[in-house]
């Protein structure tokens, strides 16, 4: 059952992402074993768990890269687990960025292009990508390198190019697995003080996967995942 | 450490005489810092004082002492209530954060639901010291880092002892 179905009587925060009871298997070996998660509109959620938890599965399957089994992913109040490869794509394109550990960006693109890149595929006017890829690149930090390759970059420029190329779209959420995973501490702090600061400026949600107390302390509350499901932390003591 | 609570928990778990507690104390949580007898004895004279313990009758044998001890509801309510409640999230607490877990599998209690209380108050407090870092000064970010480092350590440890929770039960309930 979705949050929204509790009843209007009770007050909720509006959900802008939810995962309600989903399961996903990768051949034999389950992942998801009915996995319930709702982040609400400009929330910061960390999901933590041990390695092999589940945690990274949750959030691809929230993002619509995966498909889950059985269960429902809804976005922003429509169901989206059914939709074909097709629209979930064009979803990802136009309403999520994403931040992953190594940044992934495209090697042979400068920054400035890989920035660019997800408003030319969203079919904004080359010159219009190009300024704002700029823009964004000066607000984080980046102004002077925008002509350079991923391999001239530092693991901590990249990840900000990362986190440019996540945001430049306006994102209504950022899906960030490990972002600081690659990178030493202060570099890290870093890069979680300008995603985070950015996000909250631009109002976006941030579902963020981390194994990493001081990654997850910068998020507004963390969800366990556990042996596939969602371990809702509840106050057991006396008085709560 | 609460040696009183401590001591609860061990009579939680079953009736015993002051020099089995001693010895169970000393076992699992008195590494390098045996509890003196007269501790024991002084301790547990408070608890039957406060109603949480009560002493059985005497039993014939040598030592000082021969009485059994014996939880209380009252006892068992302390028990709980200070399991069931997390620490203030401050650096060095890894004698209690162990003895909550050991108790906690001792008395059959499930050690992942303290586990997860405690994670989710340091990480609140993190949070704050987060706040403290970013909008304080060079002086406050630094004093802040080192606390936070030392509840990131505490976190490290308690995601870890959740893995081997399985292998310290075989030990604590052989």
């Amino acid at each position: 059952m979705r949050a929204a179905d509790l009843g209007a009587t009770v007050a909720l925060p509006t959900n802008v992402i939810e995962a309600c009871d989903v399961v996903r298997s990768f051949g034999e070996t389950p992942a998801l074993r009915g996995a319930s998660l709702a982040v609400a509109r400009g929330e910061i959620v960390a999901i933590m768990g041990p390695s092999g938890s589940g945690k990274s599965t949750l959030l691809h399957c929230l993002a619509g890269i995966y498909r889950p089994d059985s269960g429902e992913i809804w976005f922003d109040g429509k169901r989206i687990d059914g939709w074909d490869e097709d629209s979930r794509t064009r979803l990802r394109r136009s309403a999520f960025g994403f931040v992953f550990q190594f940044g992934q960006l495209v090697p042979e693109l400068s920054a400035a292009d890989n920035v660019a890149l997800p408003l030319l595929l969203n079919q904004v006017k080359r010159k219009d990508a190009y300024v704002r890829a700029f823009s964004w690149l000066a607000r984080l930090g980046l102004e002077g390198l925008e002509g350079r390759r991923s391999g001239e970059l530092s693991g901590g420029q990249a990840q900000r190019v990362a986190i440019a190329r996540a945001l430049v779209t306006r994102p209504k959420v950022v899906f960030a697995d490990e972002p600081t995973g690659s990178l030493d501490s202060l570099t890290g702090e870093q890069v979680m003080d300008l995603l985070v600061d950015s996000a909250r400026a631009e109002g976006t949600t941030v579902v963020l996967v981390t194994h990493d107390a001081r990654v997850a302390a910068y998020a507004d509350r963390e969800a366990m995942v556990r042996d596939g499901v969602v371990v809702t932390h509840q106050k057991v003591w006396a008085g709560a | 450490m609460s040696v009183p609570v401590t001591l609860l928990g061990l009579l939680e778990r079953q009736p015993s005489h002051g020099y089995e507690l001693k010895r169970e104390y000393d076992a699992y949580f008195g590494r390098g810092k045996p509890l003196p007898f007269g501790q024991v004895y002084a301790t547990l004279s408070r608890l039957v004082r406060d109603n949480k313990v009560e002493p059985g009758e005497v039993e014939p044998g040598d030592g000082p002492d021969r009485k059994r001890y014996a939880i209380t509801e009252a006892g068992r309510a302390e028990v709980e209530a200070w399991l069931d409640e997390p620490v203030d999230s401050e650096p060095y607490l890894q004698t209690v954060l162990f003895a909550k877990v050991v108790l906690s599998i001792m008395l059959g209690r499930p050690a992942t639901r303290y586990l997860d209380a405690q994670r989710a108050a340091h990480l609140q407090r993190m949070r704050e010291l987060g706040e403290l870092r970013r909008k304080g000064s060079v002086v406050d970010a630094l004093l802040a880092d080192h606390a936070m480092f030392h509840l990131e350590a505490d976190i490290r440890w308690m995601d870890l002892t959740e893995a081997r929770l399985s292998s310290l039960a075989d030990v604590v309930n052989q």
